[in-house]
């Protein structure tokens, strides 16, 4: 048996198979070609959704993806879950499922729609005049509640199990919108020899000739079917041409930047194999051409949201493309001349039809030949309530004339369909995200497109037109400029003779005018918010008439919809209220997206390892087989530690930290910028951006440099040493590799561009080794060729090159724990063998190989710093205690002028200091604040921070770096570190260094 | 996303680039001789024009050059590019400072 709203015949459905597809729970059968609202309109379920504030009962709205009310909630196999997706849009599958939304317990039983007879205690603006104390219950109660009551659908909880693609196109022409208009335009341009994308929202190209348009257009005499088969057998042939349905176009970006959103596997239960469920396009366009048409808007009046209210426009889709007769008992209430053609054809389809035309005087042919067919027409009338608990039942109607008096009912008639239309705006908003103008046209009520920063275009009904005859012109001349911009020479493409009613004559009406004692029910504007004419005038008369503020205080436009039918709606009122025009008020910025796009398509292929890249140094491979335990520094995996069986992440540190004091230690430091600097300015080059002085650096000696911005804080820091007259190797920390060549780059190419200075990255040409420790010469003696390891053939702060296990090597004598140490550079290609050599030759010593956590605590105890740690872009040399570093007399270099400032030398500035907790086991929390009185209660004053924190086995208790407001001056002093739990510690403030202050070791 | 065209390597899309904020700030060539006020100026102090700006950019994820380009900021039209070290052809006297 058919359902009960379906019509016997017509429509592009195929009737000879069933889908059947389930709504919270109840069966239903629909066919291929419908969408899910055609079919719960087909089986007479009006009531889908319940309101996003109010929780009223919502229905179908419109029939396409403009809707603001029918948002249902899909759920797949495989934990597919999809809230959100509008009914009227959605293809209907065999077996889909779907659910309403926003509802509890029921659909027809929604307890929070007792928020409807609250509704006067949440006016305009509710949320930012109620929740505002106590200050606690935000977090505490409020936002959980509301989150509960005010949602949409359930996000996904099981991670997506679908594929989604990411491309990118370039053509000479994007046309957005596959309707008369935008096919026309890709005519001319196909033939033209041009490379063309069209995009079309819609499953099939067509637009309005596919709906209404199939009943009222004949195209040289046949229905547009016809012609649009041709359209698209000749797009589709065309080798330059690329056409892409179920395709929105959805940002519109500089520059003719445009993103489409596929749907390529949605209409399915799953995607097929080998298919991703949705691709996402990033198209740069030479020429954009929007062909996006025209989106019907309604008319406020009291009670415009029950199910059973809907667009006109969109009862005529169903009927002509869905073969579904929304209602029996029809109102049409309009003010122009379309709403009688829609008449027209619910009458022929069966319906008893009632016309309300808001206008004195509509042409006197429409009304005559609507009463011929025993309709009824009301003219210089008015819908002024509507009646029905889940579904509409009566129609409130009155005369313009009396629904201005405060007293006298209006009439009451029965209905279950109430078809509305205020008229159809121009859809800009694509043309507004790329920053054309909207100019305002009082006649029609409507925004045209103005001027564009660069080529997109506006044809078709988007563009104005009233008619399919009007559009093709359109399109036909807006497509020749593109072509003739793009230096071809336009093609001939004869146009179908067009059959077709004349433009539809309208006088703009944006809300039913009646008096204040009337309007007891609630005159929506803006369906998906719950926003009604009273809010905006509450909010007018709060004083946020300006439209930007009118948006956010009343939220309305901010759903999910973006205010596609009741945008030009709140605007025209809210002009009207404030006795201004719509151009003087101007609009709100349109943005990205269009429609809602999924974060999966978004993300794209970006997850998991394909996330980031992943950055792996030499020894990766022998650490893994240890067990060793990893830690993500910037793109690189390095090892954090390595534990023995049994043993925990303290423990193993202790034992790695206490080691390389005692025997020796090897760590694998190749995540360590490294950059090649050569030419014969290389070393006035290098004085311009250090603080040192790289001219009176020997060759095959080192300096520990720092770089500092110009603003006099320290950048980035490493070791820089001279292999040759001109040729200078430099280390950076391992996360400001990237910045500081950049930062090398800059300045050289900028401002010094007649420097004769080559730079090459070669952070992954080296790998590089720390051997440190009292026996770092002993382990590395049996594998050196060609360099004496003897203290005074090879000091502390100097450079060999020679051989190690056989690799060619440069030795640099170097330290980060403190200790006598070694940094082997052997290229990366050999550094596994090397590392495996170097492990071998230290198992005799008792080395430990360690990572980078033992790192930091050495390096910690000898007080030296980590870029990003003890600096944070607000600390100088001066703060870190490191003036030593800034070299005399060697002239200007970066930062110098401004070390110079007074404020640098302010003896209050936060200045690096160690600190001692009293208790030696208390390890400080690291970014904790330090504070002069524990018994302070906040906001206390704060006089630093706490920037690294360990317990040290080589000590045998705790220590810490801070930085200290007037540190310096402070050593002795005791002050107190707060914590997450717990009062502030004692602690006495030290010098930063805490390891061989004389650095004997490190000369050894 | 604008779409620049890198002098070097032909029109790319803006995420190959990193703009340097505006052009045409030479660092003085003896700052010791600024007094703190002047050196703040040159540090710190930008112009923000409604209009035409010439700005500095780097072609990072590509041919890693810096070069000067010309730019309307509020349509972001891209009116000229022209190397470092050089006048923008749409230069003003009051764009020279």
């Amino acid at each position: 048996m058919s359902p009960a709203r379906r019509l016997p015949q017509g429509g592009r459905i195929d009737r000879r198979r069933r889908l059947r597809f389930t709504f919270d729970g109840r069966s239903f059968e629909g066919h291929p070609g419908d969408t899910l609202a055609s079919a719960l309109l087909a089986n007479d379920v009006l009531l889908v959704a319940r309101s996003f504030k109010y929780h009223r009962p919502r229905g179908i709205f419109s029939a396409g993806q403009e809707e603001p009310s029918a948002l249902v909630q899909l759920e797949r196999p495989g934990g597919r879950r999809d809230p959100n997706l509008r009914a009227t849009r959605q293809e209907l599958f065999d077996g889909l499922i779907a659910y309403s939304q926003n509802r509890w317990p029921t659909l027809r039983v929604d307890v929070a729609a007792l928020n409807d007879r609250l509704a006067p205690l949440f006016p305009a603006g509710f949320y930012y005049k109620t929740f505002m104390w106590p200050r606690w219950a935000w977090k505490a109660l409020y936002e959980p509640s509301i989150r509960r009551m005010a949602g949409l659908g359930q996000a996904p909880t099981e991670p997506d199990p679908d594929r989604y693609e990411h491309r990118f196109a370039h053509c000479d022409l994007l046309v957005a919108g596959a309707g008369a208009a935008g096919l026309v335009a890709a005519l001319v341009a196909v033939r033209a020899g041009l490379r063309v994308i069209v995009a079309e929202d819609d499953v099939a190209i067509g637009g309005w000739l596919l709906g209404e348009g199939s009943a009222r257009v004949r195209l040289d005499g046949e229905r547009p079917d016809l012609w649009l088969a041709q359209v698209r057998a000749e797009l589709e042939a065309a080798p330059k041409c690329r056409l892409l349905c179920r395709t929105t176009v959805f940002g519109c970006y500089d520059h003719n930047f445009v993103a489409l959103l596929e749907r390529v596997a949605d209409h399915l239960p799953e995607p097929p194999a080998g298919l991703p469920r949705q691709r996402l396009w990033k198209v740069r366009a030479r020429q954009v051409l929007l062909a996006t048409g025209t989106l019907e808007r309604p008319i406020a009046f009291p009670g415009n949201d029950r199910p059973g209210v809907m667009l006109a426009g969109a009862a005529a889709t169903y009927l002509h493309r869905f073969a579904v007769l929304a209602g029996q008992e029809v109102v049409l209430f309009g003010n122009h001349d379309g709403i009688y053609a829609i008449a027209r054809d619910l009458r022929w389809a069966g319906a008893r039809v009632t016309l309300v035309d808001s206008r004195q005087r509509p042409a006197p042919r429409l009304v005559d030949e609507l009463r011929d067919l025993g309709c009824e027409v009301r003219t210089a009338s008015v819908v002024v309530g509507t009646g029905g608990r889940l579904r509409l039942q009566q129609v409130h109607l009155t005369t313009r004339a009396r629904a201005q008096e405060t007293t006298g009912l209006p009439e009451v008639i029965p209905a279950d369909l109430l078809l509305v239309s205020g008229g159809h705006n121009p859809d800009l908003a694509l043309f507004a995200q790329a920053r054309g103008r909207l100019v305002w046209e009082e006649a029609r009520g409507i925004f045209l497109p103005g001027e564009a920063p660069w080529p997109v275009r506006v044809a078709g009904g988007a563009n104005g037109c009233p008619t399919v005859a009007a559009a093709f012109a359109d399109a036909l001349r807006v497509a020749r400029e593109i072509v003739i911009d793009l230096g071809r020479t336009p093609p001939s493409v004869p146009l179908p003779l067009v059959e077709e009613p004349g433009a539809a004559a309208i006088e703009p009406l944006w809300r039913v005018p009646m008096p204040k004692p009337r309007q007891r029910a609630k005159a929506f504007v803006d369906l998906q918010d719950d926003v009604t004419v009273k809010d905006l005038e509450l909010a007018i008369r709060e004083g946020y008439g300006a439209i930007e503020h009118l948006k956010r205080y009343t939220t309305t436009g901010m759903g999910t919809d973006q205010g596609k039918t009741g945008n030009v709606v709140a605007l025209g009122l809210a002009a009207e209220t404030q006795g201004t025009s719509v151009p003087e008020l101007g609009y709100t910025t349109f943005r990205q997206p269009y429609l809602p796009v999924p974060f999966g398509a978004v993300v794209g292929p970006h997850r998991g390892r394909l996330f980031d890249p992943v950055r792996l140094p030499p020894s990766h491979a022998w650490a893994e087989r240890q067990g060793a335990v990893f830690e993500p520094v910037g793109q690189w995996r390095r090892a954090r530690y390595f534990p023995r069986t049994g043993e925990t992440m303290e423990q193993a540190i202790a034992r790695e930290a206490r080691t390389v004091r005692q025997a020796c230690g090897l760590m694998d430091a190749s995540t360590l910028g490294k950059i090649d600097v050569r030419g014969p300015d290389a070393a006035e080059f290098l004085n311009r951006l250090y603080t040192n002085d790289w001219k009176r650096l020997a060759i095959g000696r080192c300096r520990y440099g720092l770089l500092l911005r110009d603003d006099g804080m320290v950048l980035d820091d490493g070791v820089g040493a001279r292999l040759g007259d001109h040729h200078f190797h430099l280390t950076t920390t391992t996360g400001g590799a990237a910045r500081v060549l950049a930062w090398f780059e800059e300045w050289l190419q900028t401002e010094w561009p007649h420097l004769r200075v080559y730079l090459t990255s070669v952070t992954e040409q080296w790998a590089a080794f720390a051997l440190s420790g009292p026996q770092a010469r002993e382990v590395l003696r049996p594998l050196v060729e060609g360099v004496d390891l003897s203290p005074q053939a090879f000091p502390h702060m100097s450079v060999r090159e020679g051989r190690v296990a056989g690799v060619p090597a440069r030795l640099f004598r170097i330290s980060f724990t403190g200790e006598l140490g070694f940094e082997i550079n052997v290229p990366a290609g050999y550094g596994a063998y090397v590392w495996e050599r170097l492990v071998e030759a230290g198992e005799p010593h008792g080395l430990v190989v360690y990572g980078t956590e033992t790192m930091h605590l050495l390096r910690a105890e000898k007080g030296y710093i980590v870029i990003g740690q003890e600096t944070d872009g607000t600390v100088s040399p001066i703060d870190l205690g490191m003036e030593w570093l800034i070299a005399r007399g060697k002239g200007d270099f970066l930062g110098s002028r401004s070390l110079a400032r007074p404020e640098m030398r302010r003896p209050d500035r936060k200045q690096l200091v160690g600190l001692l907790p009293r208790d030696p086991a208390m390890v400080l929390d690291e970014g904790a604040q330090i504070v002069e009185d524990p018994t302070a209660s906040p906001p206390a004053p704060t006089l630093g921070h706490v920037t690294s924190s360990y317990a040290s086995p080589n000590l045998g208790r705790t220590f810490a770096l801070a930085l200290v407001a007037g540190g310096r001056s402070r050593i002795g002093q005791q002050l107190y570190v707060t914590r997450l739990e717990g009062p502030p510690v004692a602690v006495e403030v030290t010098a930063p260094v805490f390891w061989d202050p004389e650095g004997k070791r490190l000369h050894a | 996303m604008l779409l620049i065209p890198c002098p070097f390597c032909g029109p790319r899309a803006e995420i190959e680039f990193r703009c340097g904020g505006e052009a045409h700030i030479v660092r003085p060539a003896d700052p010791a001789t600024l007094d703190d006020a002047q050196w703040a100026d040159h540090l710190y102090f930008r112009r923000n024009p409604k209009g035409v700006h010439h700005e500095r950019w780097w072609h990072v994820h590509g041919c890693r050059r810096w070069f000067h380009l010309t730019r309307d900021t509020v349509s972001d039209r891209i009116l000229a590019v022209y190397p470092v070290g050089s006048r923008s052809p749409l230069a003003s006297r009051e764009d020279e400072r």
